[in-house]
């Protein structure tokens, strides 16, 4: 009995530190909207900073003044992009500033490098707090103790900030329905920047206050990042008690897990996750949206199937990509047979995510799922690459038929990290099964046929997979499906009232983003000759969100492109410099603000900068008047 | 649209535009310099010094080696393209790196369809020499089953026979544990397991865990964490007094990489295996220790060791033949003897392992940092099966 205890101790000190990172994340999510994807970066900076500061100043002061000081240093740099970056893209789509943050990420995580050196880092020991008491025989360290205190401080001190401050109302009512706050007169680009800081400050203390524990290291960013989000999300966006409460479910369940299954943690949070949703989908403290807004912003222009002209056009580049083996060497054309798989993933999120306006963060799954349904074909029942082809992305369709299920009965961000929940569930299959998926170790020998062997032959197959399934999913865009699927989309009351079964069309529309990207991770196993569980993992669900975003979310087919050139510059910087990451990080941010709505939405826009359209006056015009509005 | 096309267009073309020079011996090398920098820092010092010397020496019968490193990311995926461009666009006689075993094995897999021969230098599974292993993947680091037997060889000396096990969740932590209870077993049939932890790798909650671990009251823990894992268990295991009047093995944790961070706290008394720079007398360490300390302003790691015997490696095997095609260069592979700064090791012909050896010994204090004490060098050879029984567990191919 008191063993479990000093378990559940242990536990709470560990929900402590989610909590304070989770709460800023939440505070950011609910009055700004942004999925913030820099919180652990700023987590790591703050625990960075706390090292230089209380290495260099010894002492109870240095050591708690440098903690404060190091969090204040974060949180200025936090507002300083949120002016600096963000405040340029608000009005750009939906999830459109996750690019931005990504692509801070990404820089942050090779500047510690630069700035503070490869190797780990120990900061010293809270002064006064080193050692440990002893409860039932037991010995519990004192910090841990600090620490399971601090948590619900923190959560009183903001209760307090929210309830009985000036500010805190204004949060609280930009929280509920920002556009009416900023009607009322309230300026809300300072409303913004302090929310930030705050935000920022608070992760950036929850990653200082790790350093008496832990070393400070360049890749800690990446080990709360997620588990942060989840904790978020499980507790309700923008309640900050929620998180509270979630933080403490997850480390509890975490600390009791692992006594009966030692290998649980890896997916502990997931599950968690997944069980909430699917019971309560707004999370536990979260309230249903309230009438659900048109999105404002998508489609200002409505879209049309190509002229005659642009159909010439596709067919010229077609025909040119057709030619490439004929001009460049085999290295050239395994690339192009990599940007190619990455096209069709791309192709096929972006179908969910515009035409269904479901957004995935968990699209690695379908993908994944295809590559080990060919690698099993190929392993385990000894078929030829071309049957591969084909079983390999029915395991993506069925996963898609049976998550999408679950995912299709939630909206927005709820969606997103439901399908998160769904994909690390896979990832972890993949990872732990290791008789059946060989583990982090992988699938290895599944080479294709004899005749697609030669780069030229494998490039040819992929071009001639990808157009036709690229083509495919633009005629679904312009069939009665993808009409329902729009209307789906953009009112689903009015949707349901006409006869269409919303959730149903959403639902299909999964299967068959699904079932694409199965196809793409059919293809790149035989590309690669191997699988790894990396297929399935957070990264490649990353890079598919930042290849549809950075093409244009607005436009029917900008996630080619923005395969294109996500791929092929990853692929260059990586063989280029070791710093690809800050230099890739880099380029999306200059992006992001060149063309707040894509490559392929900025090159529209462009094309299409004539008189305003004459028939400005249907729905979409009040998505427009409503942007205004939040001007 | 078509503009953007272009774009790709031109950086493929760029890439392709391979600069071909004579006189030259190129050799592709791939490792996880973006995502480990903290083992491929003094990795690549190492590599640089032995590619120095080889230069100045007269390169290989007079040709310059050229060693052409690329990034991986610490992902196979990225490993297999770096490898694609290295082999097809810039023509390297033969690949080698690695740090990850999954990267390891994905390279090892794309050697033996492309015929090109790769040498593994730190992965450290067992897979890519026994289960998966090929006729065109070798490997130089001292393997898990080999650093697991050193260790199990002084496990059995002590008087525990309670065991419990905390190791990272995935493949290089089960096989390791694996064969660790393996081997314990065999020399002390008396010694039972009663718990075992698995946490995530870079995500151990380490005060439940070792809550867990000392609840089954073991009288000896075997922890095969490292790094920021690593230094979170030490502290939480020293406040809550979990180490205390208990034996501990613990894997890779005398390398300079993840005892330096541990400073002060550093526990005492625990067997590890390790590197321990500072105390080893032989002449060619000697020697490695000085040229390394002159040409940088740092001291080694073993990731230093692990740099510099690859590519000494590479020059052997270049210089032993004049073939330097692939059938030639695995022919030249086989029981191959290259001068290492730890002595002399064989690339066994049998299954491509070579006999690197392990430092073995017990962490201590000295001035505030932590060091290895009562060192003792284990040769390779004498923790490998035999090469009869090793060749027994290659897939016939």
């Amino acid at each position: 009995m008191d063993f479990l205890l000093i378990q559940a101790l242990s536990g709470l000190a560990s929900a402590a530190s989610l909590f304070l990172v989770a709460s800023g994340l939440s505070i950011i999510f609910g009055v700004t909207r942004i999925v913030n994807f820099a919180h652990g970066a700023f987590y790591m900076l703050g625990a960075y900073a706390a090292f230089t500061l209380t290495d260099r100043f010894a002492g109870p002061l240095g050591f708690w003044g440098g903690l404060l000081v190091a969090s204040l240093a974060v949180a200025a740099v936090g507002a300083l992009m949120e002016v600096v970056l963000l405040r340029r893209i608000y009005q750009a789509p939906e999830l459109f500033q996750l690019l931005a943050t990504f692509g801070v990420t990404l820089m942050v995580q090779d500047l510690v490098v630069l700035i503070w050196g490869p190797d780990d880092l120990m900061g010293p020991r809270a002064p006064g707090f080193t050692g440990a008491f002893s409860l039932f025989g037991r010995l519990v360290p004192t910090y841990d103790i600090l620490l399971i205190l601090l948590g619900p401080v923190v959560l009183g001190l903001l209760w307090l900030l929210f309830h009985r401050t000036r500010w805190g109302v204004l949060v609280r009512a930009a929280t509920q329905d920002r556009e009416m706050v900023s009607s009322l007169g309230v300026n809300q680009k300072w409303l913004f920047t302090s929310v930030f800081a705050l935000g920022v400050f608070l992760a950036a203390l929850g990653g200082a206050l790790q350093i008496p524990r832990t070393t400070v290291t360049h890749y800690m960013d990446l080990s709360i990042i997620v588990e942060v989000f989840v904790v978020v999300v499980i507790g309700g966006l923008g309640s900050v008690t929620g998180a509270f409460v979630a933080a403490v479910l997850v480390s509890e369940l975490n600390a009791f897990g692992i006594l009966v299954l030692p290998k649980i943690s890896m997916i502990t949070v997931f599950l968690v996750m997944a069980v909430v949703l699917v019971v309560r989908p707004w999370g536990l403290f979260g309230k249903p949206d309230a009438a659900p807004r048109a999105s404002a912003g998508i489609s200002v222009r409505p879209w049309k199937p190509m002229s005659a002209l642009e159909r010439g056009g596709v067919a010229l580049v077609v025909l040119l990509a057709a030619l490439l083996p004929f001009v460049s060497g085999s290295y050239a054309l395994s690339v192009g047979s990599e940007i190619l798989v990455f096209v069709l993933f791309a192709a096929s999120l972006h179908f969910m995510m515009t035409v269904g306006g479901l957004a995935s963060f968990g699209h690695a799954a379908y993908f994944g799922l295809g590559a080990y349904g060919a690698a099993f074909a190929v392993t385990y029942f000894g078929v030829p690459m071309e049957a591969a082809l084909v079983l390999g992305p029915v395991l993506g369709l069925v996963g898609a038929v049976l998550f999408g299920w679950f995912c299709v009965r939630l909206s927005g961000v709820y969606f997103a990290m439901l399908t998160l929940a769904f994909a690390q569930i896979t990832w972890s299959i993949a990872f732990q099964w290791v008789e059946v998926t060989g583990g982090d170790n992988g699938i290895l020998g599944i080479w294709p046929s004899a005749w697609a062997s030669t780069p030229q032959g494998f490039y040819w197959l992929a071009l001639g997979v990808v157009v036709v399934g690229v083509a495919v999913l633009r005629m679904l865009v312009f069939s009665p499906f993808g009409f329902g699927l729009r209307a789906a989309r953009d009112s689903g009351l009015r949707a349901e009232a006409i006869g269409i079964d919303a959730k149903r069309t959403q639902w299909a529309a999964f299967v068959v983003a699904g079932t694409f990207a199965g196809i793409a991770g059919a293809l790149f196993a035989f590309l690669k000759g191997s699988v790894f569980p990396e297929t399935l993992a957070i990264p490649m669900s990353v890079d598919g969100l930042v290849m549809v975003l950075l093409g244009g979310i607005e436009t029917v087919s900008g996630a080619v492109v923005g395969a294109v050139v996500y791929k092929a510059l990853a692929i260059w910087l990586m063989s280029q410099t070791e710093l690809s990451k800050l230099v890739l990080g880099g380029i999306i941010v200059l992006l992001v603000v060149a063309f707040p709505k894509g490559i392929v939405g900025f090159i529209e826009d462009w094309r299409h900068r004539r008189p305003p359209a004459p028939n400005g006056a249907g729905p979409e015009a009040m998505g427009i008047a409503k942007v205004e509005a939040a001007q | 649209m078509k503009r953007m096309l272009g774009l790709a267009f031109a950086a493929v073309l760029m890439a392709s535009a391979a600069a071909r020079a004579e006189g030259e011996i190129k050799v592709g090398e791939i490792n996880s310099y973006s995502a480990l920098p903290g083992f491929t820092d003094p990795y690549r010092k190492g590599m640089e010094l032995a590619l120095k010397e080889i230069n100045d020496a007269g390169g290989i019968k007079g040709k310059k080696l050229v060693i052409i490193s690329k990034d991986d990311g610490g992902k196979p995926g990225e490993a297999l393209t770096a490898a694609n461009e290295l082999v097809s666009r810039d023509g390297v006689v033969m690949i080698a790196g690695g740090f990850l075993s999954n990267v390891g094995l994905a390279l090892s897999d794309f050697a033996k369809q492309k015929k090109v021969v790769y040498l593994a230098s730190e992965p450290l599974t067992d897979a890519i020499v026994w289960s998966k292993g090929n006729d065109y993947t070798f490997r130089l680091r001292t393997s898990n089953y080999m650093q697991a037997a050193m260790l199990a060889e002084e496990a059995a000396k002590l008087p525990a026979k309670r065991w419990a096990t905390i190791a990272p969740n995935y493949e290089f932590g089960q096989s390791f544990v694996a064969v660790f209870k393996d081997l314990l077993k065999k020399r002390r049939p008396d010694v039972e397991f009663v718990a075992e932890q698995w946490p995530p790798l870079n995500k151990i909650d380490a005060g439940p865990v070792l809550q867990a671990i000392d609840a089954a009251k073991p009288e000896a823990i075997l922890n095969a964490t490292f790094a920021g894992d690593l230094v979170k268990l030490v502290r939480e295991g020293n406040t809550r007094g979990v180490f205390k009047d208990r034996a501990v093995v613990s894997y890779l944790t005398g390398e300079p990489e993840y005892l330096d961070p541990l400073k002060g706290e550093t526990p005492e008394g625990w067997i590890v295996t390790g590197y321990p720079w500072y105390s080893i007398n032989t002449p060619e360490h000697k020697a490695f220790l000085d040229a390394y300390q002159q040409l940088n302003k740092d001291y080694p790691r073993l990731g230093s060791i692990v740099g510099y015997s690859t590519v000494k490696s590479i020059a052997a095997v270049l210089n032993a033949t004049d073939d330097h095609s692939t059938e030639g260069l695995v022919k030249a592979m086989k029981n191959l003897k290259v001068s290492t700064p730890f002595g002399e090791i064989v690339y066994r012909g049998a299954d491509h392992q070579s006999t690197l050896g392990a430092f073995v010994g017990k962490t201590a204090l000295k001035d505030g940092k932590g060091v290895m004490v009562d060192v003792v060098f284990k040769k390779g050879a004498d923790y490998l099966p035999s090469e009869e029984e090793a060749a027994k567990m290659r897939p016939a191919n």
